[in-house]
């Protein structure tokens, strides 16, 4: 669509980007503010230039963090992604299966993001959850409690219960978009059945497949509340994630400073993140 | 009685405008019918067993669900005594716990205030900058939708200590237009991208035809824009809706007593009191039940909205 050069435009815009600033900017600014100044408390504070910058990106703490944060969001991302897409193959396109498939499959979604990690701490848990139960009665030594490896699988599990419908939701979109005669064709040139995925259903879910891989990888890289129920960031700190050391570091530790440096190169990273998103997707959109 | 006011040309418009809309989804329809009735002919020649994998896939989804709802159904000591696949003595004792104590049912009416005030407030606001990204082009327009976009991606943790001080410095803690302002941050550029999605999908010379009848702004926004997208607004707000009732973080920084969402009360509760698994469970169950009743009217479009309206 070609549109008209107006300014006056930017009117209409004006109630969002007041009330964007106001939410977005402001804070922003403060925490900008906290990561140039040190304090001996009393609220007399004083330049301390880069650093908590300094400081921050020479810890271990924090590289550690964004390892676990960057291997978490890259298993999730490997499991999901194939996952919805060969759910999304196998759903029903007409009759009574679909709206009951969309709706059940969209019910994870839709939970507090707290009430599923109290979902999965009972479900998961030795005494009284059935999981728990079912792996202990087949003889799995399973404790997400104590044992690193049994809390990532647990994190891990939980995610993908509740994000995968996601990828499936919009692959499915992507699947139904296209039109009878690609399918006619492959027909006629007798396409196999992985030729038909490969040369006609995995190109025309493109579009769709990158906002499922962008928004899972953001979300998962920002992820607080499920594992923060689940595990409390623990055992010792296996599950602690990028967001849960920010939060230990400024409200647990109150530790302002370092904690707001951290949150700005956490906010760089994703604003790179974003333009990324931002550029591939607008690129799509005008190859269309 | 507002179309007896209007001209007959104005009347005519509308209705043509309707026919075309209609013809087009109609015409789509019935090929996306005949498509899926090929794909299904040709699945079934290939596997008999496809429904499995959407099947095993639910049950998947819903065995956790399902222990939630069995255990609110039973007494604690059955919980932590015996184990049952089904209540054997089964209660409404969790759920009557909830419903006669202020602090619990109190979390709800919470909840749902700041929800549907910030939903309210982010469609209300976003429609105009909606229709601005979708129809013109003006100084900064593209610099300015990627911050907005930027702020969907904001991670809350980064938000939750200077909201706080933000808020206080309003004296705003612990009401419910806190954090429906605070939820605004991600909510906002949600909407604006959903609506600009849809709207991008209504042709210009709609615009065009209305003004040339001599329908202002506003009075064509309302009565011939906004039903055109009708669907988009109420994606738009189903997902506004859903981001907010499932976001705990700032929801829980931001308030003490008098707006606490149902959310931070279940964690209140697991900490403090012993862990009384029965009301727990309970509580999680009654948190699922709104986003399953508000899910079943945007059944056919969560898609496209989980797709910010793009596919």
């Amino acid at each position: 669509m070609t549109k008209t050069w107006n300014n006056r435009a930017w009117f209409m815009v004006l109630p969002v980007l007041l009330l964007v600033a106001f939410s977005a900017v402001i804070p922003l600014m403060t925490v900008v503010n906290y990561s140039v100044q040190d304090t001996f408390g009393n609220n007399v504070f004083f330049w301390a230039g880069t650093e908590w910058y300094q400081d921050v990106l020479s810890s271990d703490r924090f590289w550690n963090a964004m390892g676990r944060n960057l291997a978490f969001s890259a298993i999730i991302l490997a499991i999901e992604i194939p996952l919805g897409i060969f759910i999304a193959l196998n759903m029903p396109r007409k009759g009574w299966g679909v709206p009951i498939c969309l709706v059940l499959m969209a019910l994870p979604l839709l939970i507090p993001w707290n009430v599923v990690g109290t979902i999965w701490q009972v479900f998961g848990r030795i005494d009284i959850g059935l999981l728990g139960r079912t792996l202990a009665a087949m003889g799995i030594d399973y404790n997400y409690v104590n044992d690193p490896f049994d809390a990532w699988v647990t994190v891990i599990v939980m995610d993908v219960w509740h994000w995968t419908s996601l990828v499936v939701l919009l692959s499915y979109a992507g699947l139904v978009s296209i039109p009878d005669a690609y399918y006619q064709a492959a027909r006629i040139d007798g396409a196999s059945r992985w030729a038909i995925f490969r040369y006609i259903q995995l190109p025309k879910m493109n579009r769709v497949l990158l906002i499922a891989v962008l928004l899972r990888f953001m979300d998962s890289f920002m992820i607080y509340t499920e594992p923060f129920v689940v595990t409390g960031g623990g055992p010792g700190n296996t599950t602690t994630f990028l967001s849960i050391d920010l939060v230990k570091l400024a409200i647990g530790e109150f530790n302002l400073g370092e904690a707001a440096a951290m949150s700005i190169i956490y906010f760089l990273i994703i604003l790179l993140l974003s333009w990324v998103f931002y550029t591939v997707m607008t690129n799509a959109g005008s190859e269309k | 009685m507002a179309s007896t006011r209007q001209g007959a040309a104005n009347e005519r418009d509308r209705t043509l405008m309707r026919g075309e809309t209609d013809t087009t989804t109609v015409g789509s329809a019935s090929a996306k019918s005949a498509e899926v009735a090929r794909v299904m002919r040709r699945r079934g020649e290939q596997s008999r067993f496809w429904w499995l994998v959407p099947t095993l896939y639910i049950v998947f989804l819903l065995l956790p669900i399902y222990w939630l709802v069995n255990m609110s159904f039973k007494t604690n000591q059955e919980i932590l005594g015996t184990f049952s696949l089904w209540p054997q003595n089964p209660t409404l004792r969790n759920y009557a716990v909830i419903f006669t104590d202020p602090s619990w049912y109190k979390g709800y009416i919470n909840s749902i205030i700041y929800v549907v005030m910030n939903t309210v407030i982010s469609v209300a606001a976003a429609l105009p900058a909606a229709y601005a990204f979708s129809r013109y082009r003006f100084l900064g327009d593209k610099h300015l939708f990627f911050w907005l976009l930027t702020n969907r991606m904001a991670p809350p943790a980064v938000f939750a200590l200077p909201f706080f001080q933000l808020y206080s410095a309003f004296g705003l803690i612990d009401t419910h237009i806190a954090v429906a302002l605070a939820h605004c941050l991600f909510n906002v550029p949600l909407a604006v991208w959903i609506l600009e999605g849809f709207m991008s999908g209504v042709p210009k010379e709609i615009d065009e035809t209305a003004y040339i009848d001599g329908y202002s702004f506003p009075r064509f926004f309302v009565k011939i824009f906004m039903p055109l997208i009708a669907s988009g607004i109420g994606v738009a707000a189903f997902f506004c809706f859903m981001f907010s009732w499932v976001e705990l973080l700032i929801a829980r920084t931001l308030t003490t007593t008098d707006a606490k969402p149902i959310a931070a009360i279940m964690t209140r509760t697991v900490s403090a009191s012993g862990l009384d698994w029965g009301v727990l469970a309970a509580a999680g169950v009654l948190t699922i039940i709104p986003g399953a009743l508000v899910i079943y009217f945007v059944r056919n479009y969560i898609a496209k909205g989980f797709a910010l309206g793009r596919v």
